[in-house]
């Protein structure tokens, strides 16, 4: 093995140093941890990018954990999706940082840059992993440090939040001990890519107990998404947590449609006899429910921070619409909202972040109030993230919609995807117009003057960074649309995942 | 009845009253429902590598009825796992309730004393 090789566990390596190396030394030096923090951000951030180059070559890399070879070691896997993922979530956190750096959220409490940098070593284990046990432990890995990080800067209503979300999601990790611990007792293996070999090989009395697996590891990652009808937790969590945190948790729901779009092909795919594609059918259905579900929440949300989260769960509706074709066209399409729809959902949870700062005891909510400081810009900002989470020309979240109406023309269902896709838009387009005239075209002159220390712009940076990123998928959308296509091949061909993870042996 | 039965059962009471107790209304409830959960599951996890009895999970040369190692191994992951995520469930509804005042999960304030009074008897 060369240094090279050894590269694909950087990813996960290098914020577990850092984490506890930032908590060690936070109390005494603080602008050596930040800059700690930081570097560990770069780092992960130059791994990540050399992981993306390394799968230009279009091979699936399995790296052996201890040089236990699979299926008998845990494994793990890098090709075009994780490495596509594992960028994304490099640059979000990124980003996310130096907007909680520069807006001071990181000093509300003692323990937000260890728990970050957990959270990033939970995105990337799942990006990366080929396991399914250790899928599961990388989720509870995220999902702990999102109990955390949810919780941070405290305040009644967020624990009341949080007793919900951690409540919820415990109950979904139990759902997942069961649905591994049917397929370990069908198959006698937790390897996803010995798994996708064994199920093939199952004889007709256990195809029922595959089904009920498949479907309830399904429900588990739909969960995690927040798909509808599994929904009701998001928006109350994300409406309660800090804007900064809940910046990096638009990637969260991604995880859950990252995790179908790995296991499903690969494990339920069309070898897997009577439960071959056994979710398709259910996730068309909510995709369309959650895409009209968000952007009427968009419509009727009483404060910034609810609208981002409804707008997150809008994007999740779209994006499934995308996967549960299990096309190569539909997921290369899905794959590039994916991409944007998180940086997007993040631009407008860092939008109402700068909002909330300048409107004092107004906080988010969506009534008119006094003039703020900055209101110009920040209402220029809020327009762009409008734009780029509703899908209107010129910002990506325009080029993937379009992109996913054009790859599903013709597939069984479609007049009822386009019909979605273009009035939840439209439904949308009509939620921003309403909370944007209402936040900053009405200002109530003889409401109670606003009671709020000046605030720097630096806020405006992190923001503008990742508009900045947005326009550059949409100028860049042909090189990127390649990228996704490259990897939705890879992704429903699972046969060269098997033959990567296992060798030619079998 | 066999041993599978006696298990079977034993998990499906457990998570019936597992699912009775998170859907209550109080944190306590909730906490206590959580936690039978997850013995159901870690029996359930424990069972899948088929029941065993008399056999060791080790290798040796001697022994020729293998129970399987790894469902083991993966309960004590869960359970590890899951103890965490206990304390830390029970640390955030105290905090939930000296911050609220109340220990509804909703976090919505009782009524009043005499209902609250009503309701615990």
């Amino acid at each position: 093995m060369t240094a090279i090789d050894h590269l694909l566990i950087a990813p996960i390596v290098v914020p577990a140093v850092t984490a506890p190396v930032t908590m060690l030394v936070m109390r005494r030096r603080r602008h050596f941890s930040l800059c700690l923090s930081l570097a560990g951000c770069v780092a992960m951030l130059a791994a990540a990018f050399a992981l993306f180059a390394l799968a230009q070559d279009d091979r699936i890399r399995a790296y052996a954990i201890g040089g236990w070879v699979a299926p008998y070691g845990i494994v793990l896997v890098l090709d075009r999706l994780a490495a596509i993922m594992l960028v994304l979530t490099a640059v979000l956190a990124l980003v996310v940082l130096v907007h909680a750096i520069l807006t001071g959220a990181d000093r509300k409490g003692w323990h937000f840059h260890p728990l970050f940098h957990f959270q990033l070593l939970g995105l990337n284990g799942a990006f990366l992993t080929g396991d399914l046990f250790n899928l599961f432990v990388f989720f509870e890995v995220l999902l702990i440090a999102s109990y955390g990080l949810m919780l941070h800067g405290q305040g009644a209503l967020r624990l009341k939040a949080g007793v919900a979300y951690v409540v919820v999601n415990i109950v979904g990790s139990a759902l997942f001990l069961v649905a591994l611990g049917l397929l370990y007792g069908l198959t006698a293996t937790l390897n996803m890519a010995d798994l996708a070999v064994r199920v093939a090989a199952l004889g007709p009395a256990d195809q029922g107990l595959l089904r009920v697996a498949g479907l309830l590891l399904t429900t588990v990652f739909a969960l995690k998404a927040a798909v509808v009808p599994l929904h009701l937790w998001l928006p109350r969590t994300y409406g309660a947590t800090m804007p900064a945190v809940a910046a990096l948790f638009a990637i969260m729901t991604k995880v859950g449609v990252y995790a179908m779009i790995r296991t499903v092909p690969l494990i339920f795919g069309a070898h897997a006899g009577a439960a071959a594609w056994v979710p398709a059918p259910y996730l068309l259905a909510s995709a369309i429910l959650g895409a009209a579900v968000g952007f009427v929440g968009v419509l009727t949300a009483r404060g910034l921070r609810e609208q981002a989260a409804f707008a997150v769960l809008a994007s999740t509706g779209t994006l499934l619409i995308a996967v549960s074709g299990w096309r190569e066209a539909m997921l290369a399409a899905g794959l590039y909202y994916l991409v944007q729809a998180v940086l997007a959902g993040a631009l407008l949870f860092l939008v109402a972040d700068t909002v909330m700062r300048r409107r004092g005891q107004y906080g988010d909510a969506l009534a008119s109030s006094p003039r703020f400081a900055d209101q110009d810009g920040a209402g220029l900002l809020y327009l762009s993230a409008a734009i780029a989470a509703v899908g209107l020309p010129p910002l990506a979240a325009f080029v993937g919609k379009l992109l996913i109406l054009d790859a599903s023309f013709g597939v069984p269902g479609w007049s009822a995807i386009w019909t979605t896709i273009l009035a939840t838009t439209f439904v949308g387009v009509i939620g921003f117009l309403r909370s944007g005239s209402t936040l900053f075209w009405k200002s109530a002159s003889d409401a109670d003057p606003i009671a709020c220390p000046p605030r720097a712009r630096t806020d405006f940076f992190a923001p503008a960074l990742l508009l900045a990123l947005l326009a550059a998928l949409t100028a860049g959308a042909g090189w990127m649309t390649a990228q996704t296509h490259a990897a939705a091949a890879q992704v429903m061909a699972p046969s060269r995942y098997v033959t990567a993870v296992l060798g030619g042996s079998r | 009845m066999s041993l599978e039965f006696l298990v079977a059962s034993a998990i499906a009471v457990l998570v019936a009253g597992g699912i009775y107790l998170v859907l209550r209304a109080r944190t306590f409830q909730v906490v206590l429902g959580l936690t039978l959960i997850s013995y159901a599951i870690n029996l359930f996890l424990f069972a899948i590598g088929r029941l065993v009895v008399d056999a060791p999970p080790l290798y040796a040369k001697v022994v020729t009825h293998h129970a399987d190692p790894l469902p083991q191994a993966l309960v004590l992951t869960a359970i590890v796992i899951t103890f965490g995520m206990t304390a830390l469930t029970v640390i955030l509804s105290l905090r939930s309730f000296l911050e609220a005042g109340t220990d509804h999960v909703d976090g919505k304030p009782d009524a009043s004393p005499d209902a609250d009074a009503g309701a615990r008897a």
